[in-house]
């Protein structure tokens, strides 16, 4: 095999249990899972390099760009093993990163608790300071307040600090010379500044994500600079980037600097992958599908964008509900995660109704047909009581399936309490978890003013190819497309990741006093900003930029996004920008609410850079021969409610054209594709399985 | 094989869970485009499917209690004022009416009528909050409901599609902000027809001309579920009382609750009688609150209908501040309301013999602070800005059975703050502090939560004037089980003189309100509490060394590690037992 020369990119992707590696030139993909190492995630992700390289006969010289994506800084929050972090912040308010909405986020569980902040309430320090809501000077800095505080980073051990003062969006002043006076007394200390990492309006959010930036930051600096040395080591000589939730591509520095902007960046992988698929399948409206072993996620992709926001939580520790996790203000994508996964337990409750997750059987013991001990049925007990997973292919023949063990779990948990027989007790808890994740989506989707029959799905992740056209079934939606390498679908989605770069500034401007200057000078910083980063990674080029608006109607408690032109205003202007609010106010609600002022609290730029190409890659196909079944067996099918006979093909036997129709099952080493009675198959010729649902059998 | 009623049953239950979220989606789109910030931003609404009989099938989860069954009983009334058969496709209906609604003027609810093929088949419900509704506006003032603002009986707000022209206008003339009132009802409606739209495809999916069936299967397992827990508890009756502040006099919550074979009595017999300002509760509202009070802690996870409601039935008579009969004033009925939980947890105390948290803060302080022309006397406000903010803070909840309470965190509401960022954004205020209290949290084995303390002042220097609408200012929240009570609140100026805290009072220019609410009951004896918990509530200041000693017994160290031995001895002295956790 020759060398793929210059061309080569590789991306990473660690996640929980696995390590994926995708490697791709200009006509073909090599992917790899290798186990991760938890203790030193960068050992797993060299030895998978390394495999990967050798694989493919190519040397390190010889790759163009490694794009990295990790899910330590979120495991870092979730189990807490972060740096010992203080937060200085104005005297008065040491508890408003504790205090949070002063709400509980379940009401009828008296034993709920909020998710205690990062920084307790004694390493909570006051300095005596203040500024106005108009960026004012109220009470000047007392510095030392500040000096103050110096024999305590020693005394109580701090390893990184957060400084968060009320307004410092609006002046950075103070936070400025607090930082400028704590480094010089102690130098190589990080420092975190709310009005770097965050410069938005509401001092919860962004405290805590100030907070979580400093806790996070000397832990991601170090595993950041082991691995980067390693590579240089191993002979790479390419640019290295990370990849953010917001699904752009940062550069080591700023890593190093705002980690928390890499927080959830693999699910982000998958958005940007179903993104691209959406360009080349001109989809102009598409619904990504994940579902793994615990969650499912589901993101709403327009024009080939996915949904983005700036409200994000991480670690939503009590049945994935909002406000059981701690906010960060990044930009991300937007998603809506729920306890829905091949692994969620399913359960009878008090009122005879079969529940499903969110509590999960995990990886250890797993489903009962793991046969390692678990007793619990879950949804992949169920799907193998179905018939839709055989016991040869799945997880890549890793775990030998015991359909028995599944039975009697189902049995046990779901046919006794309830008198059903078998089969449709596993369709209760099939249909039960494709319900959930239906209703997960519709309820999304109002919250966005957005509808989904008219969507394409595009499913990926171990479980969503069994589940993709009964879920389709129930939103009323009529394509599926199932990728290749869905196993792998965020690295092979880093691939496809431009640079880009968000700037968020609040500033407070109501548009009946809409001042051009104001706005215009806005914008100025924060493009000077972002184009020093991204032309830090790319030779200046054509920069793609995404001026935002977020505006209210006066007094409203939620601003929505609004696309502004990228250029500069005019005094003119003004009716402009009620009209954009306007516009966008009907997309969401249906309608306006005539004269009542609109008000904006903050401003978003993006600037990126063209993504790569993806390869013009052969169909990733063993024999280029007509679709030979490998079998037939007896499925059932939730729309039919019965039992149907089901033809088996075997993915790699299918060439590009090849078409069947439903029932049939589509086997390949980490998943199955269930083609339903209602769908037809064909396989394109990037090799996407696209399931098509017959006309009129719309529900 | 596949019996149709083994499917059925299935389908059932399938159907159940999405009447659940066609209920979230009604509530969603009411929350997202409704003006008045405690809907917005508090969650302040509700909203719910209704069989032909007004049964209610489900109920979105939302921030307040205070609507779980008033607007189910509300429906009712609907029903009776407007009969069925004379409604039509395209028909909205409407009200404030407190007693007929959910207790208050500004709570307007709308009901809309679902047509299939020409045939009622079901209602959706929805009420909100709204921003003003005129009158003396928001707070517990007034001496008769006539004061309190425009009272609109149940009729229609649209007949046939054909919005009613004339309520609208009668509605803007008579409030403070006639586009976001006028706005919020269209909401109300829309969202009604959010739910709508899902119910048909729901019904078409699964070929239903009807959901009759579904719904006596929704209130029948919901009635076995809610009837088989309340079966656990011990039958027999337990009493409770507690006395709270009121407006200008102390009230009795009293109350008898019996659990029999088929279900939990509560009555509020004996409690003091109705007040002359605006903090009377209306039934429906007690009814709201105390049936919470039993829900959150017997069958909390059996979701609300017409079946898990009906075992727990509420009773007060009529003249008591929570039977109010009209004209009496109810604006602030949420400061008595809010006090209900805890009353009927302490009788659930007894039959659970323990297993409930201790009394909390409860009352919300949520004053609305006004500025401009005339609100604060004939004082000097020179040329300041009008403005009127409702804001939304509390204090700390009582310990719970096995758990410290929570700091600065609303129960039984469940609304959400805003932030001082924003507050002083949007309006001409500055808040000097707001943080915890040392030694506000009742002391315990589990502590209560800490009470906070907000010092509020005008931006330009000038007066203002806050309406108060709280409570434990002299009846402070109790413990349970040896613990010992929360800090009291209080409301006073900056520089000294005491407020009230129930009513409209100025703060003179240049001063600032300092509110410190109350903290949460303590549960069991505090000199059982883990010396260790104890050291670090001292490290992180929620309680001070001298409290340490006086009221738990532990004995700090220079370094604030525990002094074993010294506080053996002061616990020991003290005779109490010596368990540790």
């Amino acid at each position: 095999m020759t060398s793929l020369a210059n061309a080569a990119r590789l991306a990473v992707d660690i996640g929980g249990t696995f390590t994926d590696i995708a490697l791709e030139d200009a006509n073909r993909r090599l992917t790899r899972k290798v186990l991760t190492t938890v203790a030193a995630p960068e050992e797993g992700v060299l030895a998978g390099i390394r495999q990967t390289l050798e694989d493919a006969q190519v040397r390190p010289g010889d790759v163009a760009l490694i794009i990295h994506g990790t899910t330590l800084a979120t495991n870092a929050v979730i189990e807490r093993k972060g740096a010992k972090t203080a937060l200085i912040t104005t005297d008065g308010f040491r508890d408003s990163v504790e205090m949070a909405y002063e709400n509980r986020f379940e009401q009828y569980d008296i034993n709920v608790d909020r998710p205690a902040p990062l920084v307790p309430r004694a390493l909570r320090w006051p300095v005596r300071e203040r500024i106005g809501a108009g960026g004012d000077v109220l009470v000047p800095l007392d510095e030392d307040t500040v000096a103050a505080l110096l024999p305590r980073i020693a005394q109580d051990g701090v390893e990184s600090l957060a400084i968060g003062l009320l307004h410092a969006y609006a002046n950075p002043e103070h936070e400025h010379r607090a930082a400028g006076i704590l480094k010089a007394a102690v130098p190589g200390l990080p420092i975190t500044l709310s009005s770097e990492v965050c410069p938005e309006i509401r001092e919860y959010e962004r405290l805590s994500t100030t907070c979580a930036n400093a806790y996070v930051q000397p832990l991601m600096a170090r595993y950041l600079t082991r691995l980067e040395a390693s590579l240089r080591e191993m002979g790479f000589r390419c640019p290295f980037y990370l990849i953010t939730s917001g699904g752009g591509l940062t550069t080591f520095e700023l890593a190093v600097r705002f980690p928390i902007r890499l927080v959830e960046s693999g699910p982000a992988g998958g958005a940007i992958l179903a993104a691209r698929i959406a360009t080349e399948a001109e989809l102009a409206r598409v619904l990504s599908f994940d579902m793994g072993g615990t969650t499912a996620k589901i993101c709403l992709i327009d024009g080939a964008e996915p949904q983005t926001t700036r409200t994000f939580e991480v670690a939503r520790v009590y049945r994935f509900l909002k406000g059981s996790g701690l906010p960060v203000r990044i930009p991300a994508i937007e998603m809506v995660e729920i306890g829905a996964g091949g692994g969620s337990i399913a359960r009878v409750d008090s009122m005879q109704r079969v529940t499903v997750g969110p509590e999960s059987a995990g990886a250890e013991p797993g489903p009962a047909c793991y046969g390692r001990g678990g007793a619990d049925p879950t949804v992949t007990d169920a799907d193998v009581t179905l018939g839709r997973i055989s016991r040869e292919g799945f997880a890549g023949g890793a775990v030998a399936l015991q359909p028995e063990a599944a039975a009697d779990a189902i049995e046990a948990a779901i046919c006794a309490p309830l008198d059903l027989e078998r089969d449709l007790a596993a369709f209760a808890v099939g249909e039960m978890v494709d319900e959930n994740m239906a209703n997960a989506a519709r309820v999304h989707a109002i919250e966005w003013g957005k509808t989904l029959s008219d969507r394409t799905l595009i499913a990926f992740g171990g479980a969503a190819p069994l589940h993709a056209t009964r879920l389709a079934e129930k939103l009323g939606i009529d394509r599926v497309i199932v990728p290749t390498g869905a196993g792998v679908g965020s690295a092979i989605g880093f691939l496809r990741a431009p640079i880009a770069y968000e700037v968020v500034r609040s500033r407070y401007l109501r548009l009946s006093a809409y001042d051009a200057d104001v706005v215009n000078g806005v914008f100025a910083e924060m493009q000077a900003e972002a184009e020093a980063v991204v032309t830090a990674a790319v030779p200046a080029g054509k920069l793609t930029e995404k001026r935002v608006a977020y505006m209210r109607y006066l007094g409203q408690g939620h601003e929505i996004p609004v696309p502004m032109p990228d250029q500069p205003l005019a005094e003119t202007d003004g009716e402009r920008l009620s009209r954009a609010f306007a516009d966008a106010y009907t997309r969401l609600y249906g309608r306006t609410i005539p004269d009542l002022d609109i008000e904006v609290l903050s401003w978003t730029l993006e600037l990126s850079a063209p993504a790569a190409a993806a390869p013009a890659m052969a169909p990733v196909s063993e024999s280029a021969q007509a679709a030979q079944p490998i079998g037939r067996r007896a499925v059932f099918d939730a729309s039919l409610a019965s039992r149907v006979e089901a033809i088996v093909y075997r993915r790699g036997d299918l060439a590009p054209g090849a078409s069947l129709a439903g029932p049939a099952l589509i086997v390949e080493p980490q998943t199955t594709t269930v083609v339903s009675a209602a769908f037809d198959a064909v396989v394109d010729d990037l090799g996407y399985i696209r399931l098509t649902r017959r006309a009129a059998g719309k529900e | 094989m596949n019996t149709p009623s083994a499917l059925d049953q299935i389908q059932t239950q399938i159907m159940w869970n999405r009447l659940i979220s066609v209920v979230e989606e009604q509530a969603q789109t009411l929350m997202r485009t409704a003006f008045s910030t405690s809907v917005r931003e508090a969650g302040d609404l509700s909203a719910g499917v209704f069989d032909l009989a007004g049964r209610m099938l489900a109920q979105a989860v939302t921030g307040t209690p205070g609507h779980v069954n008033a607007m189910a009983a509300s429906v009712k009334f609907f029903l009776d004022a407007c009969p069925p058969t004379e409604m039509a496709e395209g028909d909205v209906y409407v009200t404030n009416d407190p007693w007929q609604g959910t207790g208050h003027l500004h709570d307007f609810t709308v009901l809309t009528p679902v047509f299939r093929a020409g045939r009622l088949v079901a209602f959706f419900a929805a009420t909100s909050h709204v921003v003003d509704i005129g009158g003396i506006g928001f707070g517990p003032d007034a001496r008769q409901v006539y004061e309190e603002g425009l009272r609109v009986p149940i009729m229609p707000l649209a007949r046939r599609g054909e919005m009613n022209q004339a309520l609208l206008q009668i509605v803007r003339a008579n409030v403070r902000e006639p586009v976001q009132v006028e706005g919020d009802l269209y909401s109300l409606a829309a969202c009604n027809d959010a739910g709508i739209r899902r119910l048909g495809a729901m019904m078409d999916e699964f070929a239903l001309d009807d959901i009759q069936a579904l719904a006596d299967h929704v209130i029948g397992q919901s009635k076995e579920a809610m009837l088989a827990e309340i079966a656990k508890l011990p039958a027999g009756t337990y009493q409770n009382a507690m006395r709270i502040d009121g407006y200008d006099r102390d009230i009795d919550l009293v109350a008898r609750l019996t659990v029999g074979a088929d279900g939990i009595d509560v009555d509020f017999t004996g409690t003091s009688p109705v007040s002359s300002h605006g903090i009377n509760v209306p039934l429906t509202y007690t009814q709201a609150y105390a049936s919470f009070g039993v829900r959150c802690v017997v069958g909390s996870t059996v979701p609300n209908n017409a079946g898990s409601l009906a075992p727990v039935r509420v009773t007060a008579p009529e003249g008591c501040i929570l039977n109010a009969p009209p004209p009496c004033a109810v604006a602030a009925r949420h400061a008595i309301g809010q006090m209900l939980p805890d009353v009927v947890l302490g009788c659930l105390e007894q039959a659970l013999g323990g297993g409930v948290p201790a009394e909390g803060a409860s009352t919300l302080w949520n004053p609305m602070l006004l500025g401009g022309h005339g609100v604060a006397g004939d004082g000097d406000h020179g040329d300041a800005p009008s403005f009127a903010m409702n804001l939304f803070h509390t204090g700390g909840t009582g310990a719970r059975p096995a758990k410290d309470g929570l700091s600065a965190t609303a129960f039984p509401s469940g609304v959400r703050s805003t932030p001082v960022e924003i507050n002083e954004t949007i309006a001409p205020i500055v808040v000097r502090r707001k943080e915890y209290v040392t030694d506000s949290g009742g002391p315990g084995r589990f502590r209560g939560g800490a009470g906070q303390v907000m010092e509020i002042t005008h931006a330009d220097g000038a007066s203002f004037a806050i309406s108060s609408m709280f409570d434990r200012i002299k009846h402070p929240a109790r413990g349970r089980a040896g613990g010992g009570p929360g800090r009291r609140g209080r409301i006073h100026l900056a520089s000294g003189a005491e407020m009230r805290a129930k009513g409209r009072q100025p703060i003179p220019a240049g001063d600032a309100v300092v509110m410190e609410m109350p903290g949460g009951g303590g549960v069991g004896d505090p000199r059982t509490r883990e010396p260790a918990r104890v050291a670090e509530d001292v490290r992180n200041g929620l309680v001070s060394r001298q409290a340490a000693r006086r009221d738990y017994g532990v004995v700090l160290a220079e370094d604030g590690s525990v002094d074993e031995a010294a506080t053996q001895k002061a616990r020991g002295a003290t005779g109490s037992d010596k368990r540790s956790s």
